[in-house]
């Protein structure tokens, strides 16, 4: 890592003044650190903290009381409404993530590797960035009209005669879910990879040309290898946030499927944190177990 | 651009990246067309007639909610969390600089706060504020909340600027006799500032969109996602377009302001 390299002052052959800058800068580096990791440990830390106590504590329909019983977990992982649950999430996050790893990659590439000038690439970007910027929720209610039982998609397709009543299965359904998802999450993908692929040495590319590969040759033997790192966080951000997805699957399915945060926000509006909780602490454990598996693909320090 | 031909794949590609640009915008000019519905329309194509009705139907704090002071809550949050976001991001990308201990683990918290799904933020926030006993309000638990969501971007952008930024310029200053803060603030500053305002745009329309860190955290007061949010479950009349073309070319308007401030930078400092 560049930045961690010793600065020049730090060598003890430097006089006493330059040591006490260092020592200075040093204490310099807890200041500028302590707000950060003061707010991540107030508001990051001690929360999961909290909801790893409460899930084994007991509860009724008026409050909770803390104690240490496992009937909250026993509960969650008992019932097969919960396995379901979790298989039908982990089945958008398949989807989801090959959907968007396969538009995303193509649409780096041809940003990276087509368009020739810096000003158009950076204009072509930003016509990708915006939507990004944008509400959620609105991109989301924005597929209604177009796909709805008369949305546009329904009205063109009986126009040309393709079929004769409204295609029931375009929205609030699981397809609905799945695009919807690729519409809000692709950036997440875009971004990574192109920023990896605009760093390809070109020399490679034309060192590969020489050697007499050809097009393809050179996209899976060079540019793919190279890409890795980029696909890697594209797909730590696709899959956590589809695995954390709850708004998406309530509005897009129309109440017919369920995510596993869906299941956490139900239980929620019941006020049972508890079980809540213990929702929370599985989900968890399982996204971070999938982020160390991406992890051990890519170095994220490296690649910034 | 002059001689070479492009070849087949340019053209598959640019139609592939053409079609990727509709899908992004198409569904937000349906709603953006819509929202123009005649007053007697409704939710889909086609347009029984053009009207402003249903902007105007906005306005009626009764008719829809709280539109108004959930926007002035959101804008004041997202301003804040800007400002937070901003200052803490350089900090954290001057900490990481040199060397200190815990460099590791608070950087893996950083990473770890883009990951942690944010329901389990807003759950675990929201049982803590209760517990100890803190009325949940958007100032203050909301804000915390959104925080954990932009600070990771922040640092993470910080984190690459400062790989990049060669620390010559630094040793150049200081040579010729500058004060350490006379080096920040104008040799540094200056060279990461639009990275800084990237940063900025960052915090607030990541705040001023997030609905579900919000979701147990804003207590009594709702934001304008929180709003919105309500709106889908309970409104069936283009009112909902109407919100979304507002929210939409708010959106835009911040973007193209902070890109302009950026432009400005560039040019600014290229004069010297």
């Amino acid at each position: 890592m560049a930045i961690a390299v010793e600065q020049p002052a730090a060598s003890p052959a430097r006089p006493a003044g330059a040591r006490l800058v260092s020592v200075l800068g040093r204490l310099a580096a807890y200041l500028q650190a302590a707000p950060l990791a003061l707010i991540l440990g107030v508001f990051l830390l001690a929360p999961i903290l909290m909801i790893v106590a409460v899930s084994f504590w007991d509860y009724d329909f008026a409050r909770l009381y803390p104690d240490f019983v496992l009937t909250n977990y026993a509960e969650t992982l008992g019932s097969w409404v919960t396995w379901r649950t979790y298989l039908n999430t982990l089945k958008y996050a398949a989807i989801v993530w090959a959907l968007t790893l396969f538009i995303g990659f193509w649409v780096a590439y041809f940003l990276a590797f087509h368009v020739r000038t810096a000003t158009m690439q950076m204009v072509l970007f930003l016509v990708c960035t915006v939507p990004f910027l944008t509400s959620n929720i609105i991109r989301m209610i924005s597929w209604i009209p177009v796909l709805g039982r008369n949305g546009l998609v329904n009205a063109t397709l009986i126009e040309m005669g393709l079929v004769s009543t409204p295609v029931e299965w375009l929205l609030y359904s699981d397809f609905a879910v799945v695009l919807a998802m690729v519409h809000l999450y692709t950036l997440f993908m875009v971004t990574p990879i192109f920023n990896t692929l605009m760093r390809i040495d070109r020399a490679l590319i034309e060192a590969a040309r020489d050697a007499g590969a050809n097009g393809w040759q050179v996209l899976s033997n060079v540019v793919l290898p190279l890409a890795k790192p980029g696909m890697a966080i594209g797909t730590i951000f696709v899959v956590t946030l589809v695995m954390a997805d709850f708004i998406t699957v309530q509005v897009m399915s129309g109440g017919q499927s369920a995510s596993v945060a869906l299941m956490m926000r139900n239980q929620m509006s019941l006020l049972q944190y508890p079980a809540a909780a213990a929702n929370a602490v599985v989900l968890l454990v399982l996204v971070l177990l999938m982020v160390a598996g991406i992890l051990r693909v890519v170095d994220i320090r490296k690649e910034l | 651009m002059a001689g070479e031909r492009r070849s087949v794949t340019f053209w598959i590609l640019a139609v592939f990246f053409g079609l990727f640009v509709l899908f992004l915008y198409g569904p937000l000019s349906a709603i953006l067309i819509l929202s123009f519905q005649g007053p007697s329309g409704g939710l889909t194509f086609p347009l029984n007639g053009i009207s402003l009705h249903w902007f105007r139907n906005l306005t009626e704090q009764q008719a829809v909610g709280d539109f108004g002071g959930s926007f002035r809550r959101s804008f004041t949050l997202g301003l804040m969390v800007m400002v937070v976001t901003v200052v803490i991001s350089l900090l954290a990308g001057l900490a990481f600089r040199r060397r200190f201990v815990g460099a590791t683990p608070l950087f893996y918290l950083a990473v770890a706060s883009l990951v942690v799904p944010s329901i389990i933020i807003s759950l675990g926030i929201g049982v803590m504020f209760q517990q100890v006993g803190i009325r949940p309000s958007w100032y203050g638990s909301a804000f915390g909340a959104h925080l954990t969501w932009t600070l990771p971007f922040g640092v993470l952008i910080m984190f690459a600027v400062f790989n990049r930024f060669s620390p010559a310029y630094e040793e150049a200053a200081r040579d010729l006799g500058a004060s350490p803060w006379q080096t920040f603030r104008h040799v540094l500053l200056p060279m990461i500032a639009p990275m800084l305002v990237g940063v900025g745009l960052f915090g607030f329309t990541l705040s001023y969109d997030e609905f579900a860190r919000s979701l147990m955290t804003a207590g009594t007061y709702n934001t304008l996602p929180l709003e919105i949010y309500g709106m889908t479950t309970n409104v069936t009349t283009p009112v909902l377009y109407a919100l979304g073309t507002v929210t939409t070319l708010f959106s835009f308007l911040v973007i193209s302001l902070t890109l302009g401030v950026i432009v400005w930078l560039g040019r600014r400092r290229a004069r010297g």
